[in-house]
C-alpha cells in the first residue's frame, strides 16, 4: 500500500510543539503503524525551508503521500479533525478506506 | 546625565544616533519567546525617536523627517487607495536612494504580481531581488490549498520568516501588505491580532523600521477593520481615495505619531508612472522666497511703463479678462520677450492646441517654432480634463525643474478650474505659485472672467493675495462699439499707472493708447461717459 509521507513543521521546542508531536505519533501509531514516514522540521532551524512550503502558522502538517496535499494546522489536539485532514476517517479502516476509493 | 535626558530632546535632530543605532544592530534575534522582545521594546523606547527618510516626494515634508525609526506605522485605507504602492514603495526609495535593502512580507498579492504590477512605476524588484536588496516572504494565499484546523497554533513561523528574510539581506525596511487577508484566512482574529504584535515587537527588537497595510471600509470610519490599530497604535497614517464632484481625489493624513511632530490634516497626493506616489505637501510650503528688485520686460514697452518699469524678475502675474479680450496675446508677447534676452521660456497652455498658437503667436509676428528649435522656448499644451489637478501639478513641476525656465505662463489657470473641486483648486494654485516663486523665475497666469463685462473670476479670490502684479483686460462698451480697456490693479513693491487706459490688437501686437479718462464704472460692467468738464471738475475737489 501506499506510504503515508507527512512533514511536521514546528517553531522550536516549545510546548505546543512537543504536544503537536505527541500527538501525531499517537495517531499514526494506531492508524498507520508501520506504513508512514514523519519528518520534523523546526523552522527556526530551517527557516528557508519554511518560505518554499509558504508555512506561516506553527505547528503545520502537511501530507505529501498518498495525494492529495492536505494541510492541517495546529497541536493535533484534536484527532478526528487530524484523522480527516488525513483522508482516514476514524470509522473505515485502511483497507476499507482502499476499496472505497478505488 | 541619563540616557532618557539625553535622548529627550533629539526629537527634530534628524542626524541619527550612531552609537545607539550601533547598539541595536548587536542584540543577538532571540526566538525563545516574546519576554525578551518586551525588554529590548522598552530598550527601543527610551531611544527617542529618530525618523528615517522614505523618499517619497512630499511624504517626508509632512511628516517632518520620515517615518519613525525602528517601529511600525499603520497605514490604513480602503480599497484602491494605494496601500501597496506605497508599501512598495517604502522599499523601492531605501534601495534607490539610500541603498538600504528590505522586505516585503505580501499576504494578499502573489511575488509574481507585485513585480508586474510595480514595473510601470519604474521599479525593478526582480533586479533587486538578484541584487540582494529585496527579498519576499510569500505569505499570499496558496490557490487550491485549504486546511483543516486540529488544535492550537501560533504565527511563529511567519515570524521566523520574516527574521530570516531581513537578516539575510540586512534589512533596514519591512513592508507588510496587507493585514486584512491573513484575517480571513485564520478565524482566530483574537490570536491573530496577537501574533502581530508579536511581530511589530520584533521588528522594533531587529532595528528595522515597518510599515503594516490595513484596510478600511469606509472613508471617514473607524481607523481600520480587525482592531488592528490598537497593537500597532504608535504610528497611523490614512490613505483616502475621495469621490468627491465625480472626481477621485486621494489624500493622506498623518493621525498620529506618537511621541514626535508631523504636519497635521489632510494633504493631496497622486500616484504617477515612473515615480509612484506624489504628495503635495501645502502648509510645508514656507514663505522665503527671496524677492527681487530686477526688472523684466512684459513685451510691451507701453506696458511696462504702467507698471513702473516693468514686471520683477520673480513675480507672480495675473492676467484677469474675458474671452477673446487679449489674455493669450499678451502671454505671447511676455513669453516671446525671454527669448530675446537669451533666456527661456516655458508656455503650459490649457486651452489652445500647438498649432492655434503658433498660428496666433505667427499673426503677431512672432515664430514659435524658430525659438522651439533654438530651445529658448518650451511650448506644452494639454487638456485641462487629461489628469487630475495634482497630476497637472506635478508635470509642470517636472517641466520646470528639467527645463529651467525663466518665465512660465499658465494660459489658463480658469480652465483648470473646471477639472476639480474648489478645495482642489485653491490647493493646486497655492502649490503652483509658492513652486513657481521659489524657483525664482517670473510667472504669469491669466484668468477668464465669466462676464464680458466687468466681474471677477473665481481663480482671482484664490490668488490675488498671492499674486505680486495683476493685470486686468476689461471690454469697455462705448457708443455702440466694443472696446478695450488695460490697468494695472496692483503692483507689488512699485510705483504704477492707476489709468485705466484703452488698447488694440493688430498684426504687430497690442498697443495701449490713452486712458478712458473721461469713463467710469469701467471695472463695474457699466461704463458712463462723463464730459470732460465734469472730469476736471471731480479732479479738482479732491485735490
Amino acid at each position: 500500500m501506499n506510504k503515508f509521507k507527512l512533514r511536521l513543521y514546528i517553531t522550536g521546542k516549545t510546548t505546543k510543539s512537543e504536544r503537536a508531536i505527541a500527538n501525531l505519533k499517537k495517531i499514526c501509531e494506531k492508524e498507520l503503524k508501520g506504513l508512514y514516514v514523519l519528518q520534523v522540521i523546526d523552522v527556526l532551524e530551517s527557516p528557508q525551508l519554511a518560505e518554499d512550503e509558504k508555512i506561516l502558522a506553527t505547528p503545520t502538517l502537511i501530507k505529501d503521500l498518498p495525494p492529495p496535499l492536505k494541510r492541517i494546522i495546529g497541536d493535533l489536539s484534536n484527532s478526528e479533525k487530524v484523522l480527516l485532514g488525513l483522508d482516514l476517517s476514524p470509522v473505515l479502516d485502511n483497507k476499507e478506506r482502499r476499496e472505497d476509493t478505488q | 546625565m541619563t540616557k532618557l535626558k539625553k535622548h529627550a530632546g533629539i526629537e527634530k535632530n534628524k542626524t541619527p544616533d550612531r552609537r545607539h543605532g550601533d547598539e541595536i544592530r548587536h542584540i543577538p534575534i532571540e526566538h525563545a519567546g516574546i519576554e525578551k522582545r518586551v525588554r529590548y521594546d522598552q530598550r527601543g523606547g527610551i531611544a527617542g525617536i529618530e525618523k528615517i527618510e522614505t523618499g517619497i516626494e512630499g511624504f517626508d515634508m509632512i511628516s517632518e523627517g520620515g517615518l519613525p525609526k525602528g517601529r511600525t506605522t499603520l497605514i490604513a485605507g480602503t480599497s484602491g487607495s494605494a496601500k501597496t504602492v506605497f508599501a512598495v514603495q517604502f522599499l523601492s526609495e531605501g534601495i534607490i536612494k539610500k541603498d538600504e535593502p528590505g522586505v516585503f512580507v505580501t499576504f494578499e498579492e502573489p511575488p509574481e504580481d507585485i513585480r508586474k504590477n510595480v514595473i510601470s512605476l519604474g521599479w525593478d524588484v526582480a533586479k533587486w531581488e538578484q541584487d540582494g536588496k529585496w527579498a519576499f516572504v510569500d505569505a499570499s494565499p496558496v490557490v487550491g490549498e485549504d486546511h483543516v484546523i486540529a488544535g492550537e497554533y501560533d504565527l511563529g513561523a511567519l515570524l521566523a520568516r520574516i527574521e530570516h528574510a531581513a537578516k539575510k539581506i540586512g534589512a533596514k525596511r519591512i513592508s507588510m501588505d496587507s493585514l486584512g487577508s491573513i484575517f480571513a484566512r485564520f478565524s482566530e482574529a483574537g490570536l491573530v491580532r496577537n501574533e502581530l504584535f508579536k511581530i511589530a515587537a520584533a521588528v522594533k527588537q531587529m532595528g528595522v523600521t515597518a510599515i503594516i497595510t490595513a484596510e478600511r471600509t469606509e472613508e471617514y470610519g473607524d481607523i481600520a477593520r480587525f482592531g488592528i490599530e490598537e497593537f500597532v497604535a504608535d504610528n497611523v497614517i490614512i490613505l483616502r481615495n475621495v469621490l468627491e464632484a465625480e472626481s477621485r481625489r486621494r489624500t493622506m493624513e498623518i493621525l498620529k505619531f506618537r511621541g514626535t511632530s508631523h504636519q497635521k490634516g489632510e494633504y493631496p497626493f497622486t500616484v504617477i508612472k515612473n515615480t509612484g506616489i506624489v504628495a503635495i505637501p501645502l502648509s510645508g510650503i514656507e514663505l522665503k522666497q527671496r524677492s527681487s528688485t530686477i526688472r523684466i520686460s512684459s513685451g510691451n514697452p507701453e506696458l511696462d511703463k504702467m507698471c513702473g518699469g516693468g514686471f520683477f524678475r520673480d513675480s507672480i502675474i495675473l492676467v484677469s479678462g474675458a474671452t477673446g479680450c487679449g489674455k493669450t496675446m499678451l502671454s505671447t508677447e511676455f513669453a516671446a520677450d525671454a527669448t530675446k534676452n537669451g533666456e527661456r521660456a516655458l508656455i503650459m497652455a490649457f486651452e489652445e492646441s500647438r498649432e492655434q498658437l503658433f498660428r496666433n503667436a505667427s499673426g503677431w509676428g512672432i515664430d514659435f517654432e524658430q525659438m522651439e528649435n533654438d530651445n529658448t522656448l518650451k511650448v506644452i499644451c494639454r487638456y485641462p480634463e487629461a489628469e487630475g489637478l495634482e497630476d497637472h501639478l506635478i508635470i509642470i513641476k517636472r517641466v520646470i525643474t528639467e527645463f529651467k525656465p525663466h518665465r512660465v505662463v499658465v494660459d489658463s489657470l480658469s480652465a483648470l478650474e473646471r477639472v476639480s473641486t474648489v478645495k482642489g483648486f485653491r490647493e493646486f494654485v497655492i502649490a503652483l505659485t509658492s513652486f513657481i516663486k521659489h524657483q525664482e523665475v517670473a510667472g504669469l497666469f491669466t484668468s477668464t472672467t465669466g462676464e464680458l463685462m466687468g466681474g471677477t473670476s473665481v481663480t482671482e479670490a484664490h490668488i490675488s493675495t498671492i499674486t505680486d502684479t495683476i493685470i486686468l483686460l476689461r471690454y469697455v462698451e462705448m457708443f455702440g462699439e466694443m472696446r478695450r480697456g488695460i490697468t494695472a490693479l496692483k503692483m507689488r513693491g512699485s510705483m504704477h499707472d492707476k489709468d485705466i487706459r484703452e488698447f488694440n490688437i493688430d498684426g504687430k501686437g497690442m498697443h495701449i493708447g490713452k486712458s478712458f479718462s473721461n469713463v467710469t464704472g469701467i471695472l463695474s460692467g457699466h461704463p458712463v461717459f462723463t464730459s470732460t468738464e465734469e472730469v476736471d471738475r471731480m479732479t479738482e475737489l479732491f485735490k
